[in-house]
């Protein structure tokens, strides 16, 4: 029987299915950070229960962590302890971490990808709802609450129940000026901020199959924000030639065996998906949020809706309360203050190189603070190879040290409350990136040009 | 995990749609490692100004609003896949949470916690705002064994869904973690085939 992509990788997961529709299912990598894990560390001995396979852990500290002098021990005493309980933990298990310092530390769904953890086929979680990030690579991977990171760590499964598959297929060439980061967020404005509850969605088409893998990764990451389960992306040789090499890919024989295997990885030409969307690449323009969640986007030049879907008047009232904005007014010209470029979305290597290739021998606008905070170690130390770093900082925007940072602003890095701030982040809930503060998501060359402009323009006018 | 069977309560009506885990639980409270004390950060930002003081518009500071039942705007709890939100909504004393639509990760996160999310059409819910802003005294009752919602002033009982094992579970007090622990023979014997490790 035709298969979706979805369906293959879980059928292979299934360890057995229990009377009643739920699954026994069985995880290959768990990856754990300081935040989501000490309480399930604690209820695992609370239970007294053993780590059933630590080797199928992998740890690090992002969350939290402070992005300037990171080689100091942690200032924030609260962030402190739970780093040094991630720490603690670790060692008395025996679990890989890559803490601060290491040169793999960084944001978990940056150093998977880019240490060949993540592969296709597989089966990843962490206590972190962007794990979504590791479908791009044909991967099953979703985030769980810390009740779930205790189930894994006791059994290496999960109780789960089948998800519905939706396939959204965009096909053509998207326009210059226009990346993955526009796509997602013009396909979650118009399926909206929960149209895909309880589905596991697969990215398909030939707009698709031209990105990269870290534009690939842009899309999974972002597929939660409009209530998926996961996204995924059937791998190819883009994939392949990513991942070969890499630290934990396999190798010879094993590499061979494994991309025999990843090959079969790809829904079936006559498999049913349980509800299809379809876009066209060239009608997608570069975007930005007016709003307090991801499904309320809109083309950069375009105006705020006057008409609310029924059903939402309450949370659009608010919203455009919070932002400070007016149903049908543009956002062009706005002036902005802060810009933020980093987070699992848009943090990595190629992400900084768009920045940089647009700022090189330009200048920030003076009332503007232009953050960068690179996805990992390894991406700063690229950064720095490549000499992105001096771009960066001749143009006045501050390169910082990895982590989530002022995504959700759980450590130092946080927007003023009214501050409006361009991120390329992926949530621009209330209060996300600090207490008041307003976030307008974009992709990684908006919020370069809208650094160097000091306010929101129509970018196409100043591409090359 | 408490057991659940019948609740009868008032309920604190939240008219709002697309509620984020983020408004539930500021992610800058999420720096504790136990599991205790996060009702009183629940709904930090909404409940008190950036001073610390009560915002009295708030339904949680209006004491006219008072029970076990949350009442919210559909697709309660997306966003961040923090348990840290389910925890802070039980730690307030809430037992169950009805809305029209639930994010995914929120509603496991509810169910492993013994925290019911309850979902209604639309249309009912619609009407429990109505009813509850017109009478802040109008009594739910919820009966878990019988999957129902009743609204005796109304004498109308609306059936729904949850699945037959977490049903048990909510029961019982029990959590997924024992059922797991005792597939482990299944979990070796389905170890020993798997394909994919190269």
């Amino acid at each position: 029987m035709a298969k979706t992509l979805v369906d293959k990788v879980w059928d292979a997961h299934v360890v057995r299915s229990v009377p009643g529709g739920l699954d026994v299912f069985y995880i290959d990598k768990h990856l754990i950070h300081e935040v989501t894990s000490p309480q399930a560390f604690e209820e695992l001995e609370a239970r007294g229960l053993p780590l059933y396979r630590r080797e199928q852990i992998v740890a690090t500290a992002d969350h939290n962590v402070p992005t300037k002098n990171q080689h100091l021990p942690i200032q924030e005493p609260l962030s402190r302890s739970q780093v040094d309980k991630l720490t603690e933990n670790c060692a008395k298990y025996s679990i890989e971490l890559f803490g601060l310092g290491h040169q793999n530390q960084g944001i978990v769904h940056v150093i998977g990808p880019e240490l060949g953890i993540t592969q296709p086929g597989m089966t990843i979680v962490c206590g972190d709802s962007h794990t979504s990030t590791h479908g791009a690579f044909g991967a099953i991977a979703f985030g769980i609450g810390t009740s779930q990171v205790t189930q894994v760590m006791a059994s290496q499964c999960l109780l789960l129940s089948r998800p519905k598959k939706m396939r959204i297929t965009i096909d053509g060439q998207l326009q210059r000026g226009v990346s993955a980061k526009d796509l997602v967020l013009h396909i979650i404005a118009a399926l909206g901020t929960g149209g895909a509850t309880g589905y596991f969605v697969e990215y398909a088409g030939s707009a698709i199959r031209s990105l990269s893998m870290e534009g690939r990764m842009t899309i999974c990451n972002m597929s939660i924000e409009m209530g998926a389960r996961g996204g995924m992306i059937a791998p190819d040789e883009i994939t392949f030639a990513y991942m070969k090499g890499r630290p934990y890919a396999p190798e010879g024989a094993k590499w061979e065996q494994a991309v025999a295997y990843w090959n079969t990885l790809f829904s079936d030409e006559d498999a049913v998906f349980d509800v299809e969307f379809k876009f066209k690449a060239e009608t997608i323009a570069p975007m930005i949020t007016y709003g307090t969640n991801p499904g309320m986007g809109m083309a950069l030049d375009a105006s705020i809706p006057t008409n609310v879907a029924p059903g939402e008047a309450a949370s659009f009232e608010s919203s455009l309360k919070y932002m400070g904005f007016q149903r049908g007014e543009r956002l062009l010209g706005k002036e902005i203050s802060y810009v933020f470029i980093g987070s699992c979305t848009n943090s990595r290597i190629e992400d900084l190189r768009v920045v940089a290739e647009y700022v090189k021998g330009k200048q920030k606008a003076a009332h503007v603070e232009a953050i960068v905070v690179p996805g990992s170690k390894q991406v700063e130390t690229q950064a720095k190879a490549e000499g992105i770093d001096k771009i960066l900082a001749a143009a006045g925007f501050e390169l910082r040290e990895p982590g989530c940072s002022a995504c959700l602003a759980m450590n130092e890095d946080k927007i003023p409350a009214g501050a409006y701030c361009v991120s390329t982040s992926n949530r621009n809930f209330e209060g996300r990136q600090g207490p008041g503060a307003r976030t307008l998501l974009a992709s990684p060359l908006v919020a370069a040009i809208t650094a160097v402009e000091g306010r929101i323009v129509d970018i196409t006018q100043y591409l090359n | 995990m408490e057991k659940f069977e019948v609740l009868q309560s008032t309920a604190v009506p939240l008219p709002q749609e697309n509620i984020d885990t983020d408004q539930i639980i500021p992610a800058r409270f999420l720096k504790a490692t136990s599991r205790q004390g996060f009702g009183e950060n629940l709904f930090r930002d909404w409940r008190y100004d950036s001073n610390g003081d009560r915002k009295e518009d708030f339904v949680l500071n209006n004491a006219r609003y008072k029970g076990q039942i949350l009442l919210a705007g559909k697709n309660f709890g997306c966003g961040s896949s923090r348990e840290h939100a389910a925890w802070a909504i039980y730690d307030a004393g809430f037992k169950v949470v009805i809305s029209s639509s639930f994010a995914d990760i929120f509603r496991g996160n509810a169910l492993n916690n013994g925290l019911l999310p309850l979902e209604v059409s639309a249309e009912v819910l619609e009407r429990l705002f109505a009813q509850v802003a017109q009478d802040p005294q109008t009594l739910l009752i919820v009966d878990l064994k019988g999957q129902v919602l009743r609204v005796p002033v109304w004498e109308e009982a609306f059936a729904f869904d949850i699945d037959a094992y977490k049903k048990e579970c909510m029961l019982n007090g029990y959590d997924d973690i024992d059922f797991l622990v005792n597939q482990k023979e299944a979990i070796e014997a389905y170890e020993k085939t798997k394909p994919w490790e190269y």
